[in-house]
């Protein structure tokens, strides 16, 4: 098998919250290969949401190692911040905006154009892309609908056609299908397989849906700050168990120590 | 050219979003109106005639420096209420700059107080109120001053406030004070020493003072309007500016990451 370039790295990270008397996220050690579909998983209070807001760059770490892309994370933060797209756990859209100046805004923070007032003013190839990302992923007739209007749905896959417009090499996706029907997470995730196909984009997934992570090339388990398994789903699970029966086995067995 | 990009697109969402709230709109007519409208009107019919100078005029570009300092600085408060509703993160995951957020932030405010300035004017224009108007187009370049003064004092403010309750409840008492110790609508050449300490540390009186002291530059009524010359307010709105956009700056982005 080829050796693949590690995209994400991290080595012994420990995160302590300020006035916290435990460690959130306590010596937690993985990596990434570039192009992976990546879950951490884990039951609520783990430390996922930690982890990922550390690897983004938006909070500290109180100490270990993390690189992305080769550069580090606490010491090169807007180099890691250009590689990166982040779908949060709760939904960072501008409520008062029209879902296309939502999209139009964070074009602009990336300076992938200038900026201009009206849709129509923007450049051609903006036009163009927002078309095209908005058609793939089923937006096309709501993009100009101010985003209050939209549905949890709506709101998820205009998240998803924001991330993608700066083509990310990371993708990082927080507990996305939360909150969402069976058909809209459905459609999410054949449009996120899609997109990886097409762009090979690394994914890394927290999700509370087994299934959702059924399909990951690597998975890490981590519960109380600690990591308490990880390997590829096939490794985890015994024969003829689901991931999801694999993982409740992993959590029971560490409760009961 | 990011950068510039950047603060452009965060400047114009605020624009756009002000023209989407006609709440705030309407609510930014109010204040003047009462001020200039009500207390101007009635202070000017009982205590004008002894001060020797007009005093809506006096007032009015109070009023006006007020307007754009409170508006810049209040506006900036919204950043707490984007922090609280998720959208700070979609700001602070982009490839740019923490300055380039608050200064986008500045301009857009800015922006937004020159427009709702215009309603004071007309205001002002319907009531008649004695203006020079030469002396009130000297005005514009420092009313670019006086906002982004605000603007940099309300983001020294708002680093400090943990949640939107805690700003929207404290954020008023530390304005409103300062309208009386600006001297929005009371001369303040003469003052009890606490009050005078008091006036003089309140960042929105050298605000004020710089919008009157350009107005009444070589009129008769400079002495007796003006605290400080022209010079000396821009100083202090500069310096007093960027170490509360440098100090607010460091202390928000520090509090966001270290938790």
């Amino acid at each position: 098998m080829e050796k693949k370039k590690h995209i994400i790295e991290v080595k012994n990270l420990v995160k302590r919250y300020k006035k916290a008397t435990v460690n959130a996220v306590n010596n937690v050690s993985f990596y990434v290969e570039e192009g992976a579909f990546f879950s951490l998983l884990g039951p609520n209070g783990a430390g996922k949401t930690t982890t990922i807001s550390i690897l983004t760059t938006l909070l500290s770490k109180t100490s270990g190692e993390m690189t992305m892309d080769g550069f580090d994370v606490e010491k090169e933060p807007e180099k890691v911040r250009s590689e990166i797209g982040v779908i949060f756990q709760n939904p960072s859209l501008d409520t008062n905006l029209t879902a296309e100046e939502n999209i139009r805004f964070h074009a602009n923070l990336y300076n992938l154009y200038a900026y201009r007032p009206s849709f129509k003013l923007m450049s051609p190839e903006y036009q163009k892309t927002v078309k095209k990302l908005s058609g793939i992923l089923g937006l096309k007739k709501d993009i100009f609908k101010p985003v209050k209007n939209l549905s949890g749905g709506m709101k998820r896959k205009l998240e998803i056609i924001r991330s993608l417009m700066h083509q990310p090499k990371v993708l990082f996706l927080d507990e996305p299908t939360t909150g969402l029907d069976p058909v809209s997470r459905k459609n999410l995730w054949s449009y996120l397989k899609e997109i990886r196909r097409k762009t090979g984009t690394t994914i890394f997934l927290t999700t509370h849906y087994l299934e959702e992570a059924e399909g990951s090339d690597y998975v890490c388990i981590i519960d109380n700050g600690k990591v308490v398994a990880k390997g590829t789903p096939l490794e985890l699970k015994k024969s003829g168990q689901s991931l999801e029966d694999a993982y409740v086995d992993i959590i029971m067995k560490g409760s009961q120590n | 050219m990011r950068e510039i990009n950047a603060v452009a697109t965060i400047a114009f969402r605020d624009i756009t979003k002000l023209f989407r709230d006609k709440t705030r709109m309407v609510a930014s007519l109010i204040f003047p109106v009462i001020f200039i409208g009500v207390l101007g009107t009635s202070l000017e019919t009982n205590l004008g005639a002894n001060l020797g100078y007009n005093f809506l005029t006096f007032i009015f570009i109070g009023v006006l420096g007020q307007t754009l300092f409170q508006s810049t600085a209040a506006g900036i408060i919204s950043l707490v209420e984007d922090r609280q509703n998720d959208f700070a993160q979609e700001m602070f995951i982009a490839p740019i700059s923490r300055y380039s957020i608050l200064i986008g932030k500045i301009l857009g405010e800015t922006l937004v107080s020159f427009v709702q300035i215009i309603g004071v004017l007309l205001f002002a224009f319907i009531i008649r109120i004695p203006l020079d108007i030469p002396s009130l187009i000297r005005l514009l370049p420092f009313i670019l001053i006086v906002s982004m003064f605000g603007g940099a004092f309300g983001v020294f403010v708002m680093s400090f406030m943990n949640d939107q309750r805690a700003a929207n409840q404290i954020f008023p008492f530390i304005l409103f004070p300062q309208f009386f110790l600006a001297g929005v609508f009371n001369p303040i050449k003469d003052l009890p020493l606490p009050v005078l300490i008091a006036s003089r540390i309140s960042p929105m009186t050298y605000g004020v003072d710089l919008l009157r002291s350009i107005y009444y530059y070589g009129k008769p009524e400079y002495a007796k309007t003006v605290l400080f010359n022209p010079g000396v307010d821009i100083a202090v709105c500069l310096i007093a500016g960027l170490i509360f956009l440098f100090v607010g700056t460091y202390v928000f982005v520090k509090k966001e990451r270290d938790r």
